[in-house]
């Protein structure tokens, strides 16, 4: 990503805004961004968020641009109801920074604080939203538009409009996938906030028996040439893919990505999380309600939504468009730069053409979310992405509270950190546009 | 080569068939026979009957069907009537012959491109000819005689969303782009386009060729806009411009009409429309017959402009008669109202409904309008409805500060104490019936009536009734009649119950209702219902001051906004206005007041029973609606001017904010005497009390310059005088009146007195002293 350096990379810092990424790479890495440190000024207070994601400067800034709008006075909701909508979304993952974040801000906001006391104690209309945002969460294409009925047709009492519900829809997914990110790369708790949040790197013990990842000077020279291995294989291997004009039948196509979407590379050692803090779980209901793969073949299941026949570039920027302008403007350039943020590096090596493993990352979390591309060759999914890596992403993706330091370590042994970052990114935004799309869907059947 | 026959005659109806799944694109034969549908879960072919539709062929043949068949684009040659194309979403393009005598009619299969096909299209007159544009950037030229692409076209850029041959130009193709962008190539050069520029912000949906006009090109995009190019130019120069509702999915141009153009939408919106480019505001024509997107639209026939076929997601296709279509353009009413910034109105209407205008007399008050009439040269080829409309421009005084005339006058002119009650009331209506606020006028004549002494009687009311109503206004003429009526009845059943009364006065309510109603269509025909019609308030005498006073009626609602903290009155509250309030129960709070007014006007000396106190609750409402209407004005001057028989009616708060809202409007406009006289009327201890705040005058001495503390005239530290009455030399106790420019002066009454002999000051300083 950057030229090769010989940075004595420390172990990680507790006190940095990581848990997985050393502060002093941070710093680093920052540093030689110039735009970064631009942005970072122009914001007033940059969290740890806005430091892990300066790595991508140019991502940066549309990422807060859109929070900033999301959060800004206009809009159909009142401020202190963003607030709490996007603590409700958090709490689902478990993301204490985010309820904590936000929960100060919604008593900044004007908000009544006894809502804070849980949800049982937030206005009926908010808690309407219980079921979307559990849907939205955890299994999005169960969204119908009964749902969405249910919410905003006349008889409903109290009622949401369209432009307040695609408002908080987006506050929500945004929500969801901004707690990936912030499982994902182990972002810690702001250090004003009381930090009750168990740090994802679970154990010192299991710190120290993990080798920090991009340990170039790593006495082990086995295991260094090992990695570095790695790195020319799936290299060649992208090239293979890039160059290769096989023919499969569309049979082949289909098992492929039902392979793919099915795979059960869960975390097999569930990591037994204590029972929910207090400070979250009375802002979730029905906590066991999770992801969950759906048998595509199976009766109840909905069918695999095709990308064609809803995109975010023709179907869902123009619904959004028309409800909640500004930010269909938002989220599109947001989508852009995301898809389109390279360096032309790999680890080591400079000048590579990353867009097929970007792609290969993308149509995977769409797949898990059931979207399927058909021009898409799964296939390449499973060449590209080594298992480690699927294991981190599936977990960021669906079950982002139990990302640990050992997932995040094992994929991508060789990659900068920064890298890392991308993969994260890019997670969080396919998360996002998954779910986006199927409650637009949803809002477009309902319309029609 | 073409020997197209235009079709005898146009025949067929609209008329429609289901389909087993959603459309996503569909094409005609060349003679206008046959169409073919194609989407994820179909391909079919039905032949147009008289009037149905007849299933030909299904062309998805197979076990288990493959993405092959999963189409997002189709197309029928032109020029083959065997040979179609198909763009498929998994990135393969097929070509299909229905000549071949199997029941698989798949011919070529090309799986060059990587990802969705958006399009493909057949060379206008070259039969092997094919093109196809894909969502990875690539445009890629087929020869059907060959297994593979001749050419590539590279965007470099992400998606193209359509291609299309140029109908004139042998070797042209246009392809929009996902970036909004439109390129122009050269089929011999694929190295490099002609020609780009950007069209759209956001995706370029379709684009078509005029099927006639060389170098014209119509684009569709995401940001609701179809525009026309014209690249005959040195550079594209966009000639025509249609804002729609939705993202525009798909544009064609009607044959045989030059102007003209179909669309339809990606999202939202199911209709399709055909616009007149030259009418870009109103679509020539519509069909609303689809319950969800249309995502396909094709003339039948090249040289017939009166039938259109669409496939939509609903899974019906539909042909569409021209005939059956509706036409916006006359349903719309040509009428619209604008405000301008500065208070200007803006009227335009239907030249027929601004004839009788003619013999209106001009506006009084400085009031000017222009009449001024646009005309639009008809033209033949437009099949517009012609309409004509005049547009008409209130202008409102200029200067901001003359609206608000009336409040200054009024506040000049009201007497709000120093004479008997009855006195001041007729003071007050007859101010408020000068300054044609026939409203007010008439509060007050109520108020003396409801208060007055009923063994004193004041000057008879209907004498005074008719002296205001000088014009015979509605208001008052209204009122002597239902007096009168209610008069006999009132002689027929002396304890005359509140009911009676009430039916008495919700006929007359209904007939009122009637008139005014009669009287609003008159006036909006005469293009004045303006801020009656906006605000709707004060309905009844609005509708009647209109034509008096639209400049000082039309912004009561200015200063509210400005300065006046209550919230403006919802439009449906008009507890002031019986006669046109919808709701039963203000109509029946506020029933009493009118009638008992209407009786006590006549019959005043036999209702001895009913005390000044049973009015109080329909007063204070009166009040309430007045300071909320943001005529806090009156509100003060009544609370002033009824003084005890009000005061404990309306709780201290209210009154304390009412005062302070109208003395703070006071000060504003510098009416301090006006305002000092309501303070010192005020009752109020929060208000009079203000009078008493920085009432201390410090004062130094003249002759050692220190503050004086004890008294005003004689320094504590010099012991000096330290004024000096400079005519009589005594020292000034009293008011002291001096010149600021020699700071010499005395007794105000020796003061006054020298000047009348002499300019100069009296010290004898030489100061030609002056005061004001």
């Amino acid at each position: 990503m950057k030229e090769e350096s010989a940075v004595e990379v420390p172990q990680p810092l507790p006190s940095g805004p990581s848990a997985f990424i050393p502060a002093q790479v941070i710093l680093d890495e920052g540093a030689r961004q110039e735009v970064m440190t631009d942005t970072l000024l122009s914001v007033s207070h940059a969290d740890h968020i806005a430091t892990i994601m300066g790595l991508h400067p140019a991502y940066l800034g549309c990422f807060l641009r859109t929070q900033n709008a999301l959060l800004q006075p206009d809009g159909p909701l009142p401020l202190p109801w963003r607030h709490y909508i996007i603590i409700m979304a958090s709490a689902r993952h478990q993301c204490s920074y985010l309820v904590k974040l936000h929960s100060s801000a919604f008593q900044l906001a004007g908000g009544d604080e006894s809502w804070l006391r849980g949800l049982h104690c937030a206005p009926p209309k908010i808690q309407r939203l219980q079921t979307l945002n559990k849907l939205l969460a955890h299994r999005p294409w169960l969204i119908t538009q009964e749902h969405i009925q249910e919410l905003v047709c006349p008889g409903a009492d109290p009622r949401w409009s369209l432009a307040e519900l695609i408002q908080a829809v987006v506050l929500m997914s945004h929500a969801h996938s901004l707690a990936s990110f912030i499982w994902g790369c182990g972002i810690h708790p702001e250090p004003d906030s009381t930090a009750e949040q168990h740090p994802p790197s679970a154990s010192p013990a299991e710190r120290l028996a993990q080798p920090p990842p991009p340990q170039r000077e790593d006495p082990n020279r086995q295991e260094w040439t090992e990695a570095v291995n790695e790195v020319q294989l799936l290299m060649e291997k992208m090239m293979l893919v890039q160059q290769q004009e096989e023919e499969f039948t569309p049979e082949e196509m289909v098992t492929r990505f039902e392979r793919e979407r099915t795979e059960s590379i869960l975390e097999p050692a569930e990591v037994v999380r204590a029972a929910l803090p207090d400070s979250i779980s009375r802002f979730v209901q029905d906590p066991d309600f999770i992801y969950q793969d759906f048998s595509p073949r199976g009766e109840q299941s909905p069918p695999t939504m095709r990308a064609q026949d809803y995109s975010w570039e023709d179907h869902g920027f123009s619904l959004m468009n028309r409800l909640y302008g500004e930010m269909a403007q938002l989220l599109d350039e947001k989508f852009q730069v995301v898809c389109a943020l390279t360096y032309h590096t790999m680890a080591m090596h400079t000048h590579v053409d990353t867009s097929t493993l970007r792609k290969a990352l993308w149509n995977y979390i769409h797949c898990i979310y059931g979207i399927r591309h058909d021009d898409y060759d799964y296939g390449e999914v499973n060449q590209l992405l080594e298992r480690s890596l699927k294991v981190f992403v599936k977990t960021a993706a669906c079950h982002p509270e139990k990302t640990t330091l050992r997932m995040y370590s094992s994929f991508w042994r060789q990659f900068l950190h920064s890298e890392k970052v991308h993969v994260n990114l890019l997670l969080m935004e396919a998360r996002l546009q998954a779910a986006l799309l199927y409650a637009l869907r949803a809002i477009t059947r309902y319309m029609t | 080569m073409e020997k197209m026959s235009c079709p005898s005659t146009v025949s067929g109806r609209t008329m429609f068939c289901h389909l087993d799944a959603p459309a996503n694109a569909i094409s005609v034969c060349r003679d206008a026979t046959q169409v073919v549908v194609a989407g994820r879960n179909i391909f079919k072919i039905y032949a147009l009957e008289e009037d149905s539709f007849v299933e030909r062929l299904n062309l998805r043949v197979g076990r288990k069907p493959s993405l092959n068949f999963s189409c997002a684009d189709v197309m029928w040659h032109q020029m083959e009537e065997n040979l179609l194309a198909t763009a498929a979403t998994n990135g393969a393009v097929v070509t299909w012959n229905l000549a071949r005598p199997c029941r698989n009619k798949q011919e070529h299969l090309f799986t060059e491109h990587k990802r969705t096909v958006n399009k493909v299209c057949f060379h206008p007159t070259e039969v092997h000819m094919l093109l196809s544009g894909s969502q990875d950037g690539f445009m890629k030229c087929f020869d059907l005689r060959k297994k593979e692409s001749v050419s590539t076209f590279s965007g470099q850029s992400e998606s193209v969303r359509d291609v299309q041959f140029s109908m004139k130009d042998y070797f042209t193709f246009a392809a929009s782009f996902e970036n909004g962008n439109v390129q122009l190539w050269d089929i011999r050069r694929p190295d490099r386009y002609e020609r780009m520029f950007t069209a759209h912000t956001g995706p370029v949906f379709c684009c078509d060729w005029h099927p006639e006009d060389r170098g014209w090109l119509a684009t569709g995009g995401r940001d609701k806009m179809v525009k026309v190019w014209d690249m005959t130019t040195n550079r594209a120069k966009e000639i025509y411009c249609v804002q729609t509702i939705a993202s525009v999915a798909r544009v064609k141009w009607r044959p045989e009409r030059r102007w003209h153009l179909a669309t339809c939408s990606m999202m939202v919106d199911h209709n399709i429309y055909v616009w007149d480019v030259r009418r870009p505001f109103i679509p020539f024509a519509t069909f609303e017959e689809h319950k969800d997107v249309t995502t396909g639209i094709v003339w039948r026939h090249q040289h017939d402009p009166y039938v259109l076929l669409s496939g939509s997601k609903d899974s019906t296709l539909y042909q569409h008669m021209f005939k059956d279509a509706s036409r916006p353009v006359d349903r719309a009413n040509p009428e619209g109202l604008c405000f301008g910034l500065f208070g200007d109105l803006a009227f335009a209407a239907k030249e027929s409904l601004m004839t009788g205008e003619a013999g209106r007399k001009p506006y009084p008050a400085g009031d000017r309008r222009y009449p001024i009439f646009f005309f639009k040269k008809p033209d033949v080829t437009e099949q517009f409805a012609q309409v004509a409309s005049a547009l008409s421009v209130f202008e409102s005084e200029s200067d901001g500060s003359s609206r608000m005339d009336w409040f200054i006058k009024t506040a000049r002119r009201y007497l709000l104490s120093g004479k008997p009650f009855a006195e001041l009331c007729d003071h007050n209506a007859k101010v408020a019936k000068e300054l044609n606020r026939p409203q007010v006028s008439t509060t007050w004549t109520m108020l003396r009536i409801m208060f007055s002494d009923p063994g004193n009687p004041a000057p008879p009311a209907n004498h005074n009734m008719s002296k205001l109503g000088n014009i015979p206004l509605m208001n008052s003429f209204n009122l002597k009649e239902m007096s009168s009526a209610l008069n006999e009845r009132n002689k027929e059943n002396r304890q005359d119950n509140l009911h009676n009364l009430e039916t008495n006065l919700n006929n007359d309510e209904n007939e009122e209702t009637e008139g005014s109603d009669g009287q609003a269509e008159y006036l909006f025909g005469d293009a004045e219902l303006d801020d009656d019609d906006l605000y709707s308030m004060e309905h009844e005498n609005q509708a009647e001051e209109a034509e008096f006073s639209l400049p000082q009626e039309a912004f009561p609602l200015r200063h509210e906004i400005v300065d006046h903290p209550a919230a403006p009155e919802p439009p449906a509250e008009k507890p002031e206005s019986p006669q046109v309030s919808g709701s039963e129960a203000e109509s029946f709070c506020l029933t009493p007041m009118e009638s008992f007014s209407l009786i006590s006007v006549s019959q005043l000396l036999y209702q001895p029973q009913l005390t000044p106190s049973f009015f109080s609750p329909v007063v204070r409402e009166m009040l309430d609606h007045y300071a909320e209407q943001g005529d806090v004005q009156m509100a003060v001057s009544v609370l002033i001017v009824l003084g005890d028989r009000i005061r404990k009616e309306i709780d201290e708060l209210t009154q304390e904010h009412w005062y302070m809202s109208y003395i703070d409007l006071l000060q504003r406009f510098e009416l301090w005497n006006v305002s000092n006289e309501v303070i010192k009327l005020s009752t109020c201890s929060a208000i009079t009390c203000l009078n008493q705040a920085s009432t201390t005058l410090h004062i130094n001495c003249s002759n050692c310059k220190r503050p004086m503390s004890n008294k005003g005239w004689i320094c504590d530290r010099c012991h000096q005088c330290a004024s000096v009455c400079a005519v009589c030399h005594h020292v000034v106790k009293g008011l002291f009146v001096w010149c600021q420019g020699c700071s010499h002066g005395g007794h105000l009454e020796h003061v006054m007195e020298w000047l009348k002999s002499s300019n100069h000051c009296p010290a004898g300083c030489g100061h030609l002293c002056e005061y004001t």
